[in-house]
């Protein structure tokens, strides 16, 4: 386990290092940023001032080893609106961090639920039904329905609020009101793909030799299924979701938090890349690959606890 | 039907198979797995159904634990074990016999343990679905009294071990010793040898010959290897095509086989005094189809000996003025038999194709 963790920090560090790198060179391609920050009627001389100031006249790689000091001290300031890019993250932060526990629970259990009674009545209408509705949410891109229920949930109703975000310490009630349309707009795609590979997993682990056993051993067909096959066919979910889950937290959720006009990280990324600012999609880079790597050893010690034959 | 209350059949039979039948749906038609299968078999008796992949044996012993049911199979016949018919019994009646009145070891031991959970728990599952009142410490002791017993040191550790911890042969003697975990009386054991080594073979089979003696358990015992069934069975039941070709004591199966099939089968066995230079004899041709089997006496097409009346089906009888429980379905004189099996100076079938080059 210690073995474990020793490698995966290792592996993080030189993931961490090979996307920092590769984000900065991309951006490095683009036009000086100078020209844009000295504005459109600047001089050569206050070109030259900003060239000299923010260190543009350097050789990449002391450029690349400066903004990385500065993003690991904190004191990384954006080109575009001269802020400190870490003060922005940790504000935009506890939307993201709300859109996606709130949507993982949602996507989760309702993966699961559909999936095991996709797999329960197999063939049925029940099962053909869901795999119709999984399809569309597979397929409907989350813009198209997040407009939907927008228009007619929001405004043309007035069920919920259209968009928008209140601090949960604000107001925990007007919080989640706000937060319902958008979690379960980032939820249904995730709820067809979840829905259809755990019913493809149940119905292959049905036929299993070790259920078979578990019928020869008089335990009840509920039994046979909670215990044995729901628990084995539950294992892949918990890598999908671990991914997933990631990349939502790492600004993976653009589209959702432009539709509801939440100020989260992938709007902010979004915002960042129109306004070519180097800082913030370096930072929001960073923090997507970070997040990722982490619940990536976190899922992989659950894949572990799950499964006893996986060795960490 | 009275649940619980022993009504012993009138013949002394723990279990009394009687032409029983199994039949599939498929896309290609109905596949007659089994079709007509009768035996019987009495309290602390071992008796092999015997026969190649396809004849059947399986499905029918998996037939008798209600593992087969589906909605494209269809049942004939009866299976009376314990006052009860085992083939119209409802699914909850079923379960409560399964695991605790029958329990059955499956062929494939390293996939037959569910890879998750530890060795102690599996076998404490089986123990207390079927006695409620016994407390999760006592079903533990109980389990590790039975995985000692069936030879597994330092069983109390090894309780929790998960599956993949052990050898083909010691998860065998789990499912082993989880099939005894409730005092079965009788034992189903599907190829329970044929995925290990021949060292645990004799192993696995010695423990079941011991437990024979220890619990007094009848055992069936599904096999294709008549060498395993010389050691252990007291009476053989040989299948081809999903019929019973022949049935009797090991004794008369082995000294006075009465159907061509079981010449081709005993011919067929590895023996330390053959003739090494010669290649092993095989039956030739392949079983029949079970979609379209063909008429008559299902061997008819492979048999070297067939006639003008085995398009006919033989009844499954004694034919043997000496030898009352020993059944058989040809239709060949016992007299003509004695001679047309001997091949060389062993028991054979007789064919210009017996021998693979």
């Amino acid at each position: 386990m210690s073995r474990f963790i020793v490698r995966r920090l290792f592996s993080m560090i030189g993931v961490l290092f090979a996307i920092s790198v590769l984000t900065f060179l991309l951006f490095n391609a683009l036009p000086n940023p100078a020209l844009r920050l000295a504005g459109r009627f600047a001089s050569a001389a206050q070109i030259a001032h900003i060239n000299h100031q923010w260190g543009f006249d350097q050789p990449v790689y002391i450029r690349y080893l400066t903004i990385m000091k500065l993003v690991f001290t904190g004191k990384v300031i954006s080109y575009d609106q001269q802020v400190n890019v870490d003060h922005q993250l940790l504000q935009y932060l506890p939307v993201t961090a709300s859109l996606a526990i709130g949507a993982g629970i949602i996507w989760l259990s309702m993966g699961i639920l559909f999936g095991v009674l996709s797999a329960w009545r197999a063939g049925k209408w029940l099962d053909r039904g869901l795999t119709v509705l999984a399809l569309i949410g597979v397929s409907m891109p989350v813009f198209f329905l997040g407009a939907l229920m927008s228009y007619y949930l929001g405004d043309k109703w007035g069920i919920l609020p259209a968009g928008g975000y209140v601090k949960l310490q604000d107001d925990p009630a007007q919080w989640f009101v706000h937060m319902l349309m958008p979690w379960f707009a980032l939820s249904v795609l995730f709820i067809g793909v979840y829905s259809r590979v755990l019913r493809s997993t149940i119905l292959d682990t049905v036929n299993d030799d070790y259920v078979r056993t578990a019928r020869a051993k008089g335990l009840t067909e509920r039994q046979t299924m909670t215990r044995h096959v729901l628990r084995n066919s539950l294992i892949p979910i918990v890598t999908l979701f671990g991914l997933d889950f990631a990349a939502v937290i790492g600004g993976g959720a653009i589209l959702t938090e432009s539709v509801f006009n939440l100020h989260g990280i992938g709007q902010y990324a979004a915002q960042s890349v129109e306004a070519l600012d180097i800082p913030p999609v370096l930072v929001i880079t960073l923090f997507g690959a970070f997040v990722v790597v982490i619940l990536g050893a976190v899922t992989d010690i659950l894949y572990a606890y799950l499964d006893p034959r996986i060795r960490l | 039907m009275s649940s619980g209350a022993r009504t012993p059949s009138a013949n002394g039979y723990l279990l009394d198979v009687e032409d029983l039948k199994v039949s599939f749906r498929t896309e290609d038609g109905v596949v007659r797995a089994v079709d007509g299968v009768s035996f019987g078999i009495k309290p602390g008796e071992v008796v092999a159904i015997v026969g190649e992949s396809g004849s059947g044996k399986s499905v029918t012993a998996m037939t008798l634990m209600g593992l087969t049911r589906s909605p494209n199979a269809t049942f004939e016949g009866r299976a009376l074990f314990d006052g009860r018919d085992l083939v119209t019994a409802t699914d909850e009646d079923l379960r409560k016999v399964r695991g605790a009145g029958i329990a059955m070891v499956f062929q494939d031991p390293m996939s037959s343990l569910d890879p998750v959970q530890r060795i102690g728990k599996q076998i404490v599952e089986q123990i207390r679905t079927h006695d409620r009142k016994i407390s999760k410490a006592q079903a533990y002791d109980r389990a590790s009294e039975l995985m000692e017993r069936v030879g597994i040191p330092r069983a109390q550790e090894r309780l929790r071990s998960y599956p993949h911890e052990f050898s083909g042969g010691m998860r065998q003697r789990v499912m082993i010793a989880m099939a005894l975990s409730n005092a079965p009386t009788l034992l189903i054991a599907d190829e329970p040898t044929t995925a290990l080594d021949v060292t645990i073979q004799a192993q696995i089979l010695d423990e079941l010959r011991q437990l024979r003696t220890e619990t007094g358990a009848a055992i069936i015992l599904v096999t294709h290897d008549l060498g395993v069934v010389a050691d252990i069975a007291d009476r053989i039941v040989v299948m081809y095509a999903g019929r019973v070709v022949e049935q009797g004591t090991l004794d008369e199966i082995f000294y006075d086989p009465q159907h061509p099939y079981t010449w081709g089968l005993l011919g067929s066995i590895t023996r330390i005094d053959r003739d090494r230079s010669q290649r092993l004899p095989a039956i030739p041709g392949l079983p029949p189809s079970l979609l379209r089997p063909p008429e008559g006496c299902h061997f008819r097409p492979r048999c070297p000996h067939a006639y003008d009346r085995c398009t006919q089906v033989p009844e499954l009888k004694a034919r043997l003025a000496d030898a009352a429980d020993h059944l058989d379905r040809c239709w060949l004189e016992p007299e003509r038999k004695r001679r047309l099996r001997v091949v060389g100076d062993q028991i054979g079938l007789a064919s210009e194709e017996a021998v693979i080059s």
